[in-house]
């Protein structure tokens, strides 16, 4: 099952190391990280998500727990969360219509062009990874030339 | 408040050790540490010199180990760093509480690939229960307060504490606290009731329960309350090898450790028992064989002071979270309410002692003068029961667990999770500091004791009487078994070729060297160690084609014993 963790730590020097060396060390996968400081300088809040069964899950999240640097590790229910990342796509323009078509896929995905040059362009989405997925396979036949994203970034919903 | 006081952050350090009671600290000094080192000139804690970090690491362990207060050990930067990395380890891999102070070269330096440095932050991060780089002087007094906490609470375990020279030569005003906030660590947990509650209806319930104690009972010193527990239900006691002697071992109920070499009565039970009180315990592989066929057949009830080992290597099906010994004892609180006697004469307990007195009497034994178990034995019936034994790795360490009898709960130690060969000699000076009213005894083999021999010279010139006791094959023993077992007898760099003469080893480093090759011999040099007030090697030539059995072979499950023949 895929995952998504929420770990709120001490905004200090060198905890992301002791983080993603404890998943290399317990034989865990990352598949994607995010990390930024919160509203308080004093902390960060890490987002990982990971792939494993239940058990494995729940012992990534004692693991981490474990951690004296981490202070809240919460594994989030995606159906009470909201989480998206943020992909950077360049793809070839060789038709005359492909930027007009790129520009159309864009929008239905609420996404935004930026560098717009003769024969590539760049498309910015803010998606969930799923979403993400479906635009990627849809840009394929133009050609993509390079792809950048940020890992997934998730909040829980209120009340939920 | 405190008075704000100026000082070194070399001195800072001292102080703050004194305030946590140290005595004494086993180490090595090295351009990098030695501003701490000049402390020693003008303070009251002990330094005793070790010819190899590695050495002063396990020292230190065997010192928390047996005084369940962190040892401490020093050491320098670079070479001095990666040499107690394995001390370190070994520490962790055993929960064993630990302070390692080590010097690293000045802050401005770090990261220029300096003389003698080494990101020993970087590499030590998955072996310690806590690392810090103090970058200020000031940092100090409250680093040390908060390591030696981490170090000794909960599941204890090591804390690294790497000082750059000029953090602490520089002059700050100090202030010590006496209180402090660690928000990500919650070592202890309430008592919980209603969990322990299920478990005496499961083990009430049950037809074959059985008692699995592991280290963290010792470790938690949880003796009276797992003896009142099997006394009460009438269980039979297996421990895990690290949780060897946590149950005496003359105890008409117990049945020793289980394991790849457990005692047969104990790997059988096991493996014909039904539910299973799991007291302190990580469910190693090297305890339980392969982990499915273990879950499979088993109602295990786990207590653990650490909540990540609960479902780690197997499921739970009542998990117990907190200190094994706060638990325990409201498990007896509501035995004695409920006013349980279980009977002696259940089938199960029938059974059980009926298989324990079938080994006793038939499990064979090398037919020599000096088999190991008659010369573990020996040293069993001339120590007294409240004497301290350490162990090495290898058969030595496996023909102890099998032949030698802990009568008194928490005098047997060993490396047993990360397995360090060169652990015991050291770690057995450790413990003679922390318990110098008794005897200290390594069980050692010669492959293992060549390793850290040279700490001969601390405990010589320390005045550290301890005992190493050489069951002396000439051979890495344990590998040669493994050899002929699964390698078609073809022994590749195993033969040690009789080579140092541990007697002349010995006396060259003032200590005493004594060979035993009979068993008169051996009781008058057991004797005469006891009573020695200089270092002894008993050097005990043993036949090197004597295996370990019973034998659990890997990934396969306890009920499969390799049997002696």
């Amino acid at each position: 099952m895929w995952a998504i963790l929420s770990i709120l730590v001490e905004n200090k020097p060198g905890i992301l190391f002791k983080v993603t060396h404890l998943f290399r060390s317990r034989n865990f996968n990352i598949d994607s990280i995010s990390v930024g400081i919160t509203e308080n300088p004093d902390y960060s809040k890490m987002t990982i998500t990971t792939y494993g069964d239940e058990k494995q899950i729940d012992q990534i999240v004692k693991q981490l727990d474990k951690m004296i640097d981490t202070v809240k590790v919460e594994h989030l229910d995606e159906h009470k969360t909201v989480f998206r990342e943020l992909c950077l796509f360049k793809i070839k323009l060789s038709n005359a219509n492909d930027s007009m078509e790129i520009n159309k896929l864009a929008n239905a995905y609420g996404g935004k062009v930026h560098d717009v040059k003769k024969d590539s362009i760049m498309v910015e989405l803010t998606a969930t990874p799923d979403q993400i997925k479906v635009f990627e396979e849809l840009a394929k036949p133009f050609g993509i030339l390079d792809i950048v994203r940020t890992g997934v970034a998730a909040l829980q919903r209120s009340g939920a | 408040m405190n008075k704000m006081e100026t000082m070194t952050g070399a001195k800072a350090l001292m102080t703050a050790m004194e305030k946590e009671g140290v005595k004494q600290v086993f180490g090595l000094p090295g351009g990098a540490n030695l501003p701490m080192y000049d402390e020693f000139a003008r303070c009251d804690i002990r330094h005793i010199l070790t010819r190899h970090e590695q050495s002063a690491a396990h020292m230190a362990d065997g010192f928390g180990r047996v005084s369940r207060k962190p040892g401490v050990c020093f050491a320098t930067s670079g070479p001095g760093a990666t040499n107690i990395l394995t001390g370190i380890a070994t520490a962790q891999a055993d929960s064993a509480p630990m302070i390692a102070v080590t010097g690293q070269v000045p802050v401005a330096m770090i990261g220029k690939d300096a003389f003698q440095e080494s990101d020993i932050i970087g590499m030590a991060n998955p072996v310690v229960k806590y690392a810090f780089q103090p970058r200020s002087a000031g940092e100090i007094p409250e680093i040390v307060k908060k390591g030696f906490f981490i170090a000794g609470s909960g599941r204890p375990g090591p804390v690294l504490i790497d000082i750059p020279k000029d953090v602490q030569t520089n002059e700050e005003p100090m202030n010590f606290p006496d209180e402090f906030k660690i928000q990500g660590y919650h070592p202890w947990a309430d008592p919980d009731i209603v969990n322990v509650e299920k478990a005496i209806d499961m083990l009430l319930h049950a037809e074959k329960p059985i008692i699995l104690a592991g280290g963290g009972t010792i470790i938690s010193s949880a003796f009276a309350e797992l003896q009142s527990v099997a006394e009460i239900l009438m269980l039979p006691v297996v421990t895990t090898f690290k949780g060897k002697g946590a149950f005496p071992e003359n105890h008409p109920l117990s049945l020793g450790p289980i394991g790849m070499h457990g005692h047969a009565e104990a790997n059988k039970m096991m493996s014909e028992a039904d539910c299973v009180l799991a007291i302190g315990t990580r469910f190693s592989d090297r305890s339980v064989g392969t982990f499915e066929a273990f879950e499979k057949r088993l109602k295990i009830i786990h207590m653990d002071v650490d909540p990540a080992e609960i479902g780690k290597n197997q499921t739970a099906q009542i998990p117990v979270i907190g200190d094994v010994r706060v638990n325990l004892r409201v498990m007896v609180k509501l035995l004695l309410q409920r006013v349980i006697k279980k009977s002696e004469e259940t089938p199960w307990i029938k059974h059980v002692k009926e298989t324990k007195s079938y080994w006793k009497e038939n499990l064979k034994l090398h037919p020599g003068e000096m088999g190991a178990a008659k010369i573990l034995r020996k040293l069993r019936e001339l120590l007294p029961k409240e004497a301290v034994v350490t162990t090495e790795v290898g058969q030595h360490q496996m023909w102890a667990s099998l032949f030698y009898d802990v009568i008194q709960p928490g005098t047997f130690f060993s490396s047993t999770g990360l397995g360090t060969m060169g652990w015991g000699f050291p770690a057995a000076i450790g413990a003679k500091v922390a318990r110098p009213d008794v005897p200290v005894v390594d069980i050692a083999g010669d492959g293992s004791f060549a390793m850290t021999e040279n700490s001969l010279a601390t405990a010589v010139l320390e005045d550290i009487p301890v005992i190493v006791f050489v069951l002396n094959n000439s051979t890495l023993g344990m590998v040669a078994q493994w050899q002929r077992t699964f390698y078609d007898r073809r022994m590749i760099g195993v033969d040690q070729k009789r080579c140092p003469d541990y007697v002349k080893l010995a006396e060259s480093y003032g200590a005493q060297g004594i060979r035993a090759q009979s068993m008169d011999e051996l009781d008058k040099a057991i004797k005469t160690a006891i009573s020695s007030d200089v270092a002894t090697v008993i050097d005990i030539p043993i036949d090197p084609e004597e295996d370990v059995l019973p034998f659990v072979a890997p990934g396969t499950s306890l009920a499969d014993m390799i049997l002696p023949s």
